[in-house]
């Protein structure tokens, strides 16, 4: 029974998935969107069941399905597991991936290829249960690599654009060099412990018998893998050009589910990276190097997208620094928190696209408050959320960040609440450019503006309630989350008493977000400030709005050396072979042109050679003797 | 069978032997009609096959002997061929002279 309910969870989207690609074109659009939609609900409701029975009963359940490889002493099966930590993902998955299909039927009702965008959706969070769900770290690899996939189809799924096209290739390219690393480590762990099993390696690094450095490798090359996925320092960049997609899409994989792959993964190997605290201290500092640099960046864009990809990066990074103190409860509360506020930022950012009709250059925005009066109040909520306000969500799993942070390290407490600083800044500057003062599009666009159909602000709301609340899954007193996730964690994490010190730090915390919005506020509502055209920055600005060169930077360590072999291949190597292997073919050429001038179809002749041949063997003959 | 060969010797059935592949031979090289082209390897194939008696005889041994049944039951085999495609080239081209069945040039 439980098999073939988790069957069905992990098997309904991707139903979805085949109807939408063999019956799509033969459908209405809105049909597409439905099925699209009540798949993943389907699978929503599985995961709800699972939950309220973990919650009872407190049991896990796992279950292996078929023999997958079996080699000498390898074995690996293909299992699914059902415990705390993946049905906490798969909570969030479907239900938000749930929402975003919703608000997806209208915000794609325009578009010609709505079945292919649901059907890559469907597939996409198959694939993402199928990340999440599995018992080993192979079944994983089949999700990670198959989540990567759907983000290109979808980041180029407007393709008729080259840039976007482009767009999808580096997020596809980026990903493939972390999930190089990614496959390094679980060759690594295979070799080491001959299993791939989550509770197994558990019980292998249990009984003490490991390689250390062997075990520092691997932890290191998943760590790669999770850079790749996450978004993290050197591998970052594909996320802001990843907002070609619809923006859906950047709603649900570049900022809710796809993107916490790495954090997912990590918290289910914690035991391993208990063992390497040099590799943990690695992450924590390019977790917050991550945050600091990707929040600093987003100061100055002026796309709203690319500000919310940007802030997306950060607060990814402020997950990895908790991952990197051990404080995977911790990241794990951001994630969830963040998954509500960002994903109704993504989706409000696409409300306004909507309105504006694919306008998302801030520049040309301003006044939308009284317009798009839903849109506005749930940005607002989930903007108050992100820069950590009390007592909406962010508030919560941030201070947490923080706290652990502080304990752990001063410099890195700094330099979060820098980061945390600038993402109050940002977010307020988006607010108040995006919806305060007066509006500075064009006349035509502002005849058409509008507040979006019911389809769109019903899931904003929701989020909006969520980014609301969310804190309360982990508030400071009962850590229900905490103690959730005690069973899958190797050592327990101790949640903070509240004391002098943690009240002093959220204040500081507070303090410091409301710096960051009176900061905002006086630039660019109290002064009106407008983004000056791209042109007209200079000086350290331009350096921030042209994203410290990272992207050029790459493109001359990597991209240039890569293009000039290839050129050097193509036009000197490639002739010089070409014209080796025409010569060989011209000379068997000229070879047969003279030895088919003896097939002159004489049989006289044929005859005659025949005998001078037998004569001729004859002769060998008595010779050889 | 011993007698036969004492009164007439080896030599003289190689030499017998010799001559008659020789006619063979110079028989296809010389003349051009298909099927004296074809009697030619006939006279070749026998004279083998006369050599392979004689010596089997000499060394009295039945294998050479054996060998001639193979030989003869491949060479009827051949001829039958032979001269079926030789019906057939004459049905199509009015003509069994080899100079003219030039067909095949590469």
């Amino acid at each position: 029974m439980e098999t073939n309910l988790a069957l069905l969870l992990l098997l309904s989207p991707f139903v979805g998935f085949l109807f939408n690609t063999f019956f799509g074109k033969k459908i209405s659009k809105g049909i597409a969107g439905v099925i699209g939609t009540l798949t993943v609900l389907f699978s929503f409701l599985i995961t709800i069941c699972f939950f309220t029975q973990l919650i009872q009963s407190g049991k896990n359940f796992e279950i292996s399905l078929f023999d997958w490889i079996s080699v000498g002493n390898l074995q690996i099966d293909f299992g699914i597991v059902l415990d705390q930590l993946s049905l906490l993902w798969l909570l969030f998955v479907t239900g938000i991936g749930t929402l975003i299909h919703v608000y997806s039927i209208s915000y794609m009702h325009e578009d010609e290829n709505m079945a292919k965008f649901f059907a890559y959706l469907n597939l996409f969070i198959f694939f993402m249960i199928t990340l999440v769900i599995g018992n080993n770290l192979l079944v994983m690899f089949i999700g990670w690599e198959g989540v990567g996939l759907c983000s290109y189809l979808l980041i180029g799924f407007w393709y008729k654009n080259q840039a976007y096209n482009d767009a999808a290739k580096k997020a596809f390219i980026m990903n493939r060099i972390g999930d190089l690393g990614f496959l390094i480590g679980i060759f690594i762990l295979a070799a080491q412990f001959s299993t791939l099993n989550y509770s197994e390696i558990q019980l292998a690094i249990a009984s003490g018998k490991v390689n250390t450095t062997a075990l520092g490798i691997a932890a290191l090359c998943l760590f790669i893998g999770a850079t790749g996925k996450s978004a993290q320092m050197p591998l970052y960049t594909w996320l802001p050009d990843a907002m070609a997609g619809p923006t859906p899409v950047s709603a649900l994989i570049h900022a809710a589910t796809m993107v916490t792959a790495g954090i997912f993964m990590i918290t289910r190997l914690n035991f391993l990276f208990d063992l390497t605290p040099e590799i943990q201290n690695v992450i924590a500092i390019v977790g917050v190097i991550t945050a600091v640099l990707a929040a600093s960046i987003g100061l100055l864009q002026n796309d709203i997208k690319k500000v919310l990809a940007y802030s997306t990066v950060s607060q990814l990074g402020l997950m990895f620094l908790a991952l990197g103190m051990g404080a995977y409860t911790v990241a794990v509360f951001h994630v969830i928190t963040h998954a509500f506020f960002k994903a109704c930022l993504f989706l409000g950012s696409g409300s306004v696209i909507h309105a504006l009709h694919g306008e998302q250059d801030m520049r040309n925005m301003g006044g939308l408050r009284k317009v798009m009066p839903v849109t506005f109040w749930t940005m607002l909520i989930s903007t108050l959320a992100i820069a950590g306000i009390f007592p909406f969500a962010g508030f919560w799993s941030k201070d947490e960040i923080l706290l652990a942070a502080f304990e752990h390290n001063k410099i890195l407490w700094f330099l979060a609440s820098v980061a945390s600083i600038m993402t109050a800044f940002y977010m307020f500057r988006l607010m108040y450019l995006t919806f305060f003062r007066e509006f500075r599009g064009t006349e035509e666009q502002r005849k058409h503006l509008h507040e979006s159909p019911a389809l769109i602000t019903m899931p904003l709301v929701v989020l909006a309630l969520l980014a609301t609340i969310g804190g309360i899954i982990n508030l400071p007193g009962s850590f229900w989350l905490n103690h959730y996730l005690e069973p899958v964690l190797a050592t327990k994490h101790h949640a903070h008493s509240l004391g002098t010190q943690e009240f002093m730090l959220m204040g500081v915390a507070l303090a410091g977000a409301i710096i960051g919005i009176v900061w905002a506020y006086a630039k660019y509502l109290k002064q009106g400030f407008v983004p000056k055209e791209d042109d007209a920055i200079s000086g350290f600005n331009k350096i921030i709005y042209n994203k410290y060169y990272i992207d050029e930077v790459y493109t001359a360590l990597v991209v240039s050396p890569i293009n000039a072999i290839s050129n050097f291949s193509r036009e000197t190597i490639e002739p010089q072979l070409s014209k080796l292997i025409f010569s060989l073919g011209t000379a068997a050429n000229a070879i047969g042109s003279q030895g088919r001038k003896l097939q002159n179809g004489n049989i006289g002749l044929y005859l005659f050679m025949f005998v001078l041949g037998i004569c001729a063997i004859i002769i060998y003959l008595f010779i050889a003797q | 069978m011993n007698n036969i060969l004492n009164q007439i010797g080896i030599e003289n059935y190689i030499f017998l032997s010799v001559l008659l592949f020789c006619i063979g031979v110079f028989g296809v090289l010389y003349r051009r009609n298909a099927i004296i082209v074809l009697m030619s390897i006939e006279i070749m194939l026998n004279a083998v096959n006369l050599l392979f008696v004689a010596f089997s005889t000499y060394h009295q041994d039945a294998e050479g002997q054996i060998f001639v049944f193979f030989s003869m039951a491949v060479a009827a085999a051949e001829v039958a061929v032979g001269l079926a495609i030789l019906v057939s080239i004459f049905r199509n081209l009015g003509s069994i002279d080899i100079d003219n069945l030039k067909n095949l040039k590469g």
